[in-house]
């Protein structure tokens, strides 16, 4: 089954792991991701501020793409990129006075009504492959890797964008049960990981790093598992820094969900491309014999 | 600490633009604290979130506007989703920063970074921090 898919920017650069694995695996499972043909920043993050709608405009170009070429949602993978589309989305469906001013503003392009639905690839498997089926294509079973989910803000909150429980989202673990994995609770799986202060305040980061990372070594997780090229950045490579200001720091090895997929379908590492990790995980997975 | 509460501090302009630009009620809030309970920054913050929305309450918008706290909010909306008052504190926060931003006043000045600070990061960090950043 195709489905159209909106990359954004990060993935194209130091995102790449996520999305070729996230290809390769949504294919071995029946989907095929066929990517926009003209597509363009979404702006990151959405403007919180109401009487800002040129903002919007941005987004609302990638939603008007989608339609022109005939489809009627698509995918998306990077949290930020979901979190402002679905913003940017239901502002049009709900806002229409604000409808009405995008869409005079953009007066070189079709009026747009909403009539796109974005969705997360989790959402995607979740309903169009089903966790169930995903398990029966299964070859390599993780089941000797205990996994921490993690989902950070921009998948559950605000409320109006949330995929899941806001509180206790379960759609990540549903899936890394399916692969077989050992699935570790841990609170902190909904914590924010200081986004882009890394720019600026990398101490401010590395404070909620630490956090997040050591509540899953506490909990005896062997590695983590993320939706987001930010939210991994932030736990992965900036371990560096972590290392530096904890010395009891234990570096744990931070997945894409997508790879995980990769490995649990027997695709190996090549579609995953580990050696952009600041922690290798292919140590671990060679020491549980997945590779 | 002494705080004199005017009819005119009450009234105050500034507020009402954080009022418009967040589309908030800040009188609303009843100080449960649930906001600052959750929030993830506390620690970076000079003043908690739930003190944000009283100093507003009371007129005092220097003292927010002011603050490290509206610069260290991060947008991660926890607040938002558990306010039994259905109000967005994230929002309150963003319209803070743009009252300083709109006024031409700069937090970050990307001429002045240096171009090996963005090196390996992932752009959607960075667009995001100029945008979070600069007016
Ligand atoms: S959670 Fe809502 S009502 Fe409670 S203190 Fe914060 S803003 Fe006020
Ligand atoms: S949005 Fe800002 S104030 Fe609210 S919980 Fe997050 S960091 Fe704290």
């Amino acid at each position: 089954m195709k489905i159209a898919y909106y990359p954004g920017c990060t993935l194209k650069t130091t995102g790449t792991g996520l999305e070729m694995s996230a290809i390769a695996a949504a294919k071995a499972l029946g989907l095929e991701l066929v990517e926009l043909e003209r597509w363009n920043c979404c702006g990151t993050v959405h403007s919180l501020a109401n009487d800002n709608i040129i903002n919007n405009l941005a987004a609302v170009r990638n939603l008007i793409r989608a339609k022109e070429s005939g489809y009627d949602r698509f995918v998306t993978l990077c949290s930020i990129c979901y979190n402002t589309q679905k913003s940017v989305n239901n502002i049009i469906r709900n806002d229409e006075e604000k409808k009405g001013k995008i869409n005079s503003f953009m007066y070189e392009e079709p009026d747009y009504e909403g009539d796109v639905a974005v969705l997360h690839l989790l959402e995607a498997i979740r309903d169009e492959v089903g966790f169930g089926n995903m398990a029966e294509k299964i070859s390599k079973p993780l089941s000797s890797l205990k996994i921490a989910p993690y989902y950070g803000c921009l998948l559950l909150r605000p409320k109006e964008i949330a995929l899941d429980s806001q509180e206790n989202p379960t759609i990540m673990e549903e899936l890394l049960s399916a692969t077989g994995a050992q699935v570790v609770d841990d609170p902190y799986k909904t914590e924010c990981c200081g986004t882009y202060h890394t720019v600026v305040d990398v101490d401010l980061v590395v404070e909620h790093a630490y956090r997040i990372l050591s509540s899953a070594v506490k909990r005896g997780a062997d590695a983590i598992s993320t939706t987001c090229p930010l939210c991994h950045f932030n736990l992965d490579r900036r371990q560096k820094e972590v290392g530096k200001r904890y010395g009891d720091f234990k570096p744990i090895p931070v997945f894409y969900f997508t790879q995980l997929l990769c490995i649990a379908l027997g695709l190996g590492e090549e579609p995953c491309n580990f050696e952009l990790h600041y922690v290798d995980p292919r140590s671990l997975l060679a020491e549980k014999h997945l590779l | 600490m002494r705080v004199r509460i005017s009819r005119k501090k009450l009234r105050d302009e500034v507020i009402a633009r954080i009022e418009e630009i967040s589309g908030e009620q800040i009188s609303k809030c009843f100080q449960c604290g649930k906001c600052s309970a959750g929030c993830p920054s506390v620690d970076s913050m000079d003043i908690l979130p739930n003190q944000i929305i009283r100093l507003l309450q009371i007129g005092e918008k220097d003292e927010v506007l002011a603050s490290r706290t509206i610069w260290v909010c991060d947008s991660c909306f926890t607040c938002e989703s558990r306010c039994p008052k259905g109000i967005d504190v994230a929002k309150v926060m963003e319209a803070a920063r743009q009252i300083i931003l709109r006024a031409n006043v700069d937090k970050v000045k990307p001429y002045e970074i240096d171009e090996k600070t963005f090196e390996g990061l992932p752009q959607a960090g960075i667009v995001s921090c100029l945008r979070k950043f600069t007016g």
